[in-house]
């Protein structure tokens, strides 16, 4: 029988939310083709939340235990994974930071190329149909996998975990001798532990609109009301130097799918809507009622954002209190 | 310091994307194409470390048709040495590209060789790291902040909600990301000397891959929404319509 291998994450000992996602997706892929899912873990001990990954929809779960795996160890990781690859019909990762790092390490180990960021998966005519986005969203590319094993990355927030009856039994896998070239040393957090664009289920972005760097304070008032919300920029004021580049949405920048993206002062460049089209449910705000990001938005308010924001921030805050 | 800068020819990112009449690639009529974003921060990487050393040769390294020379002749004029272009119609297999690649480069004795960490059209993000994997070298990929002291590479790559510190020794492959360097536009001087500079041209051949295009589809269109209303007074009805229509808060 088929396997299929999904690839988790885990940071400081505690299985990362888009691990599920990653199962999920192989289940997907193994239902369709009769065939079972591994899960696997790396890490330098246990792992908070290993023991959900059987009803998550692994029927194996796959420890690979190594004092260097603490940390993200891409050579030795690559090299984990590698040696057992080319057993699996399909490996599956994360279009995470480290998904996207490790996946094409071991596609180029066992020689074959990988889908990455696929937001939608088929099985026809017994091969692997991966569909993702290129051009930044502008486009839908359909790949056949035709490598063996396929090797691909699931877009995060794109496939909702499962709850099935599977039974997770626990498994180790031997951590085969790798070269260790290169070495992450560190993981820097930032100031404020922030959520990323990427992961959050609701995003808030400003824009140009917002005139000046501190009035972002808006767009982060709104977001703390929210709850876990990450707050985002346009490319204008990334660029301008406002944020950080890893808030940008938008085809330099980063593609999200939250289930609520609200858009403030941002008027919608093309390049802006490839990165944020796909989410659920848009909300703009904007004071120029012919600015394009009403043409993708479901929801508009027109009007001056520094009168808005602030009452929109009071009404959830009043209503995450109810 | 010898270092290679792997540059890719990609539609502007302002571009309006069209399907081409073989329903897997775009139609490239009217459409302005321009050197990877990702790549330039590469390209500026390699200058500001050629630089620093005093020393050294930059190469400039593409693969794709002949209109990559244009390409290829931006990143001369804003400084690199030399270009190389292997002509080949491409591929959507990252892995033979990076085959081509890495032959290529593997005979080219350089320190570092440099990638953006994605090209803005295919988004695929492997090359650079199969290049790495394939050469033997360290790489590290979706490098934000780079410091190389003699042999002894420092990079911080952003993860979610925090930054990686990543230490290698040279010769390595780097990939790198938004927010390393800002690029440099050529100059006058450098696009007048750019004509001059040496650009050679070799066919590559690239096997038939793995992975194959089925198909390339716009999305589809969103509906276009609905104006809630003017100004603050809207609010209280967007709150009901995101609680019980649209049910996300």
């Amino acid at each position: 029988m088929p396997t299929i291998l999904a690839v988790t994450e885990q940071r400081q000992g505690a299985l990362r939310k888009v691990s599920l996602e990653a199962v999920a997706a192989a289940r997907m892929i193994a239902d369709s083709l009769g065939a079972t899912v591994d899960a696997l873990i790396l890490a330098s001990g246990p792992v908070d939340g290993a023991a959900g990954l059987g009803v998550a929809g692994a029927d194996r779960v796959l420890t690979a235990t190594h004092d260097g795996f603490g940390l993200y160890n891409p050579d030795g990781y690559a090299a984990t994974i590698a040696s057992i690859g080319r057993g699996y019909a399909a490996i599956v990762f994360t279009a995470s930071a480290t998904g996207r790092d490790l996946s094409p390490r071991v596609a180029a180990k066992l020689k074959t190329a990988c889908a990455t960021d696929v937001t939608a998966l088929a099985v026809e005519a017994g091969k692997i149909v991966a569909t993702r986005p290129v051009y930044a969203g502008k486009a839908i590319q359909k790949l056949v996998l035709g490598g063996s094993p396929a090797i691909l990355s699931v877009r995060p927030n794109t496939f909702a975990p499962v709850t099935t009856d599977k039974a997770g039994t626990p498994g180790v896998l031997a951590v085969p001798a790798f070269a260790q070239r290169v070495t992450v040393t560190e993981i820097k957090a930032p100031p404020q532990a922030a959520l990323d664009v990427t992961e959050a289920s609701i995003v808030v972005s400003g824009g140009r609109g917002l005139k000046e760097p501190a009035n972002f304070k808006l767009v982060e008032d709104l977001a703390a009301a929210f709850g876990s919300a990450a707050v985002g920029a346009s490319r204008a004021v990334v660029d301008a130097g406002w944020r950080e580049h890893g808030a940008q949405v938008g085809q330099t920048g980063k593609t999200v799918a939250p289930s609520l993206y609200v858009a403030i002062g941002i008027s919608g460049a093309i390049q802006h809507l490839a990165g944020m089209r796909t989410s659920k449910v848009i909300v703009a705000i904007n004071k120029d009622k012919d600015a394009p990001i009403f043409k993708v938005a479901d929801y508009g308010i027109i009007g001056d954002l520094f009168e808005v924001v602030p009452r929109l921030t009071e009404a959830i805050r009043k209503l995450k209190a109810e | 310091m010898k270092i290679a800068v792997c540059l890719k020819r990609v539609p502007d990112t302002t571009a309006k994307i069209v399907v081409g009449e073989d329903g897997k690639s775009i139609d490239e009529t009217g459409v302005k194409f321009v050197p990877n974003p990702y790549d330039e921060y590469a390209l500026e990487a390699a200058l500001a470390l050629k630089e620093k050393a005093g020393t050294g040769e930059t190469v400039v390294y593409s693969l794709g048709g002949d209109s990559c020379q244009e390409t290829i002749r931006t990143a001369l004029a804003m400084g690199i040495d030399r270009g190389v272009l292997l002509q080949s119609p491409g591929s959507p297999d990252g892995f033979e590209v990076a085959q081509a690649l890495a032959a290529e480069l593997g005979a080219g004795g350089f320190d570092l060789i440099l990638f953006g960490k994605m090209a803005v059209d295919d988004y695929n993000h492997q090359v650079g790291l199969m290049v790495g994997e394939l050469l033997g070298l360290p790489a590290i990929s979706a490098v934000s902040g780079l410091s190389i002291d003699g042999a002894t590479v420092r990079a911080e790559r952003e993860i979610e909600g925090a930054v990686e510190v990543v230490t290698c020794s040279l010769p390595a492959v780097i990939t790198t990301d938004k927010g390393i360097n800002t690029p440099r536009l050529p100059s006058l001087k450098g696009i007048m000397s750019a004509k001059k500079k040496p650009l050679e041209s070799k066919p590559v051949a690239l096997g038939a891959g793995a992975v194959t295009v089925a198909g390339l589809s716009l999305p589809p269109e969103r509906q276009a929404g609905r104006i809630v209303g003017e100004g603050p007074d809207a609010v209280t009805q967007l709150v009901a319509l995101l609680r019980n229509e649209a049910k996300v808060i």
